[in-house]
């Protein structure tokens, strides 16, 4: 099958130091690809530079058959790549609403004349986005429905989290790119937080996922495929029961001896 | 049930505008000092006394949920001060000084309060209206209202050369860049004969449909005065823009500004152009701004480039944190604070403002989130969310 997304030598240069090396990756469509490596080993730069955040040094990235390399975050989100941030990015001033409907600006009419002048309209499309938005928030978790109204600061952080995860989902994306949803939260929480992730996708058009995570036993319970960064190059790939095998894995994660 | 909570919740809106005109009309009215250290020792009293009976927030939540109350209340609110004051010059100087620089204010408050664009230029773009309207009103025929759209246009245009450099730069570098465009502003104009250079330029009465709004009415055997013209101008220029507000708040763009001002990576990543976004917003802050400016050199008669200063800048940026950043209601009462206070302790000479600069200190200290904090965003009040 043609992969959905595509990078062909993606190298990521900070000054002196190599971030992402001559990176291969591909990502089939619907499938659930796990990042795997230890600190610093360049899985959220990859991110980074897919979704435009940086521009790579070298090499390219393809989408669904389209060029993205040296793309702005606006045209590769266009293209329905979506993300989220290891460390939380809310506006934590604005409601859930506000939050999660931003991530739906390309279905979103953004022109100054729409907005202030054509109110009749504008009421219509925001009464439809209240519904969609209610609606992906219950079928996420039916307690987060009820604080649509709350300003996200006064959320707890899985729901912050849960918030972040709906704002990528509002425009159903072709790829959601989860970066490391476990950080901060525990055991329990982080299988609630997936097996929730898992119920919306297959209630939509199921979308590829690449995942960054420490948490082996999530990984081995949803990942299809692992890839293994180490210093910014591809050290392994395959299924997870073989790459923990992998000696050259085992020296990255837990040294020589 | 409820239609008695939403009655007593009305109720409680009256009452609050009621003491807000009580204490705005004897703010225009005192005179001596005495008077209006005894007007806020009342007006901090009624408050602090609300807030313990736990009044504030029904009151605010009533607030939101009639703006179209409150919003038909403080236009009644004026127009009643009109009529007591119909005769007293000064009195409506002052407020339509007050209508006019809220118009200003709302347009920083785009800018700064909603897509979190520091401009410290704001009294150069009301100069760049002053100067528009008072150029086209010596040297054209243009009609003095489309005078007033013209300047507010020239603003915004001008003010779209300023935002390049104010995009490649960021936080303070950004500050930077509009001080020194303030300063640039001034000083051109001080040098530049042909705007009149440090004497400035005199403009001409303003007229309306061939009406003369310099002069004095007539109205049976009482006079009133020529200033109430300009006093429903601004009123009609002040609902306007803040209807406009309202609106640029309570939209997707509001959304869109909102996200940019607290967290530009993430607003990219989700399709917002901050460039565009920022861009919009400048640009029709500065057309508020301007169209303010325009209104008032056309009241006063008169612009020098000395009513233009950094430290003007600096007051309409105070007057925004003061009234609650990004709440447009705050707004009003604290442009009332700012330009009405100093205006009423003349009698105590340069000491005026050594006691204004201690108030706002005051202010910040007790209340840093400003007078009226802006609340979250309500699309549609009363619709069952």
């Amino acid at each position: 099958m043609k992969p959905l997304l595509q990078t062909r030598g993606l190298t990521m240069r900070f000054g002196g130091l190599t971030a992402l090396d001559a990176l291969d990756l591909d990502i089939a469509p619907q499938e659930i690809l796990a990042l795997l490596g230890p600190n610093g080993s360049g899985k959220t730069t990859c991110f980074n530079v897919i979704t435009g955040l940086y521009k790579a040094s070298a090499g390219s990235v393809r989408f669904g058959g389209e060029d993205l390399s040296g793309c702005a975050p606006q045209t590769v989100y266009s293209h329905g790549i979506t993300r989220t941030f290891q460390r939380l990015r809310l506006s934590l001033p604005l409601t859930v609403f506000d939050n999660v409907v931003i991530g739906n600006t390309r279905n979103l009419d953004e022109s100054l004349w729409f907005n202030l002048f054509r109110r009749a309209a504008f009421k219509r499309q925001h009464g439809e986005m209240v519904e969609r938005v209610h609606q992906l928030l219950k079928t996420f978790n039916v307690g987060l429905a009820d604080k649509l109204w709350e300003p996200a600061i006064n959320l707890s952080m899985l729901d912050r989290r849960r918030v972040e995860i709906c704002r990528a989902l509002i425009s159903e994306p072709r790829l959601l790119l989860l970066d490391e949803p476990s950080a901060g939260m525990t055991h329990d929480e982080t299988n609630e937080l997936m097996d929730d992730i898992l119920k919306v996708r297959q209630s939509v058009a199921p979308f590829a996922i690449a995942l960054i995570e420490h948490e082996m036993n999530l990984i081995q319970r949803i990942s299809e495929r692992c890839v293994v960064l180490n210093y910014g190059k591809k050290i392994a790939e395959g299924p997870y029961a073989d790459i923990i095998q992998d000696p050259q894995v085992q020296v990255a994660y837990l040294g020589k001896e | 049930m409820s239609t008695f909570f939403s009655k007593a919740s009305r109720g409680l809106l009256i009452g609050a505008l009621a003491l807000g005109f009580l204490a705005a009309w004897a703010l225009l009215h005192a005179e001596s000092q005495l008077e209006i250290l005894f007007l806020g020792v009342i007006v901090f009293a009624v408050v602090g006394a609300s807030r313990y009976l736990g009044l504030a927030s029904p009151l605010g939540a009533s607030a939101s949920a009639n703006p179209r109350l409150l919003g038909l209340g403080c236009i009644a609110g004026v127009l009643i001060l009109l009529g007591l004051f119909h005769d007293e010059h000064f009195a409506l100087l002052l407020l339509a000084t007050v209508l006019i620089y809220s118009v200003a204010c709302l347009g920083l408050n785009v800018q700064f309060g909603y897509a979190g664009i520091v401009n410290f230029a704001g009294a150069a773009f009301f100069g760049i209206g002053s100067y528009t309207a008072a150029m086209l009103a010596l040297h054209s025929g243009v009609p003095d209202l489309l005078a007033i759209l013209i300047a507010g246009f020239v603003a915004a245009a001008l003010g779209s050369l300023l935002i390049l450099p104010v995009l490649r730069t960021r936080g303070h570098y950004a500050a930077l860049v509009t001080i020194a465009f303030g300063i640039l502003f001034r000083t051109f104009m001080e040098v530049n004969d042909s705007f009149g250079g440090p004497q400035g330029l005199r403009i001409p009465s303003m007229t309306l449909l061939g009406i003369d709004l310099g002069e004095s009415l007539e109205w049976g055997d009482s006079e009133i005065s020529f200033y109430a013209n300009f006093v429903i101008l601004a009123l009609i220029l002040c609902t306007t823009a803040f209807w406009l507000v309202r609106r640029l708040e309570r939209s997707w763009l509001g959304v869109a500004m909102d996200m940019v001002r607290t967290d530009e990576i993430s607003a990219s990543v989700f399709g917002v152009r901050i460039a565009r976004t920022k861009v919009m917003a400048f640009v029709f802050g500065n057309f508020l701004i301007g169209v303010a400016g325009a209104s008032y050199g056309l009241m006063t008669g008169y612009v020098a480039p000395n009513n233009f200063t950094f430290g003007d800048s600096l007051i309409l940026v105070s007057i925004v944190i003061l009234g609650g950043i990004g709440n447009p209601w705050g707004i009003i009462p604290a442009v009332a604070i700012v330009m009405i206070l100093p205006e009423k302790l003349q009698s105590i000479q340069e000491y005026r403002f050594l006691l204004y600069g201690l108030l706002v200190i005051a202010i910040l200290l007790f209340r840093p989130q400003g007078l009226l904090p802006r609340t979250v965003r309500q699309f549609f009040p009363g619709r069952p969310s």
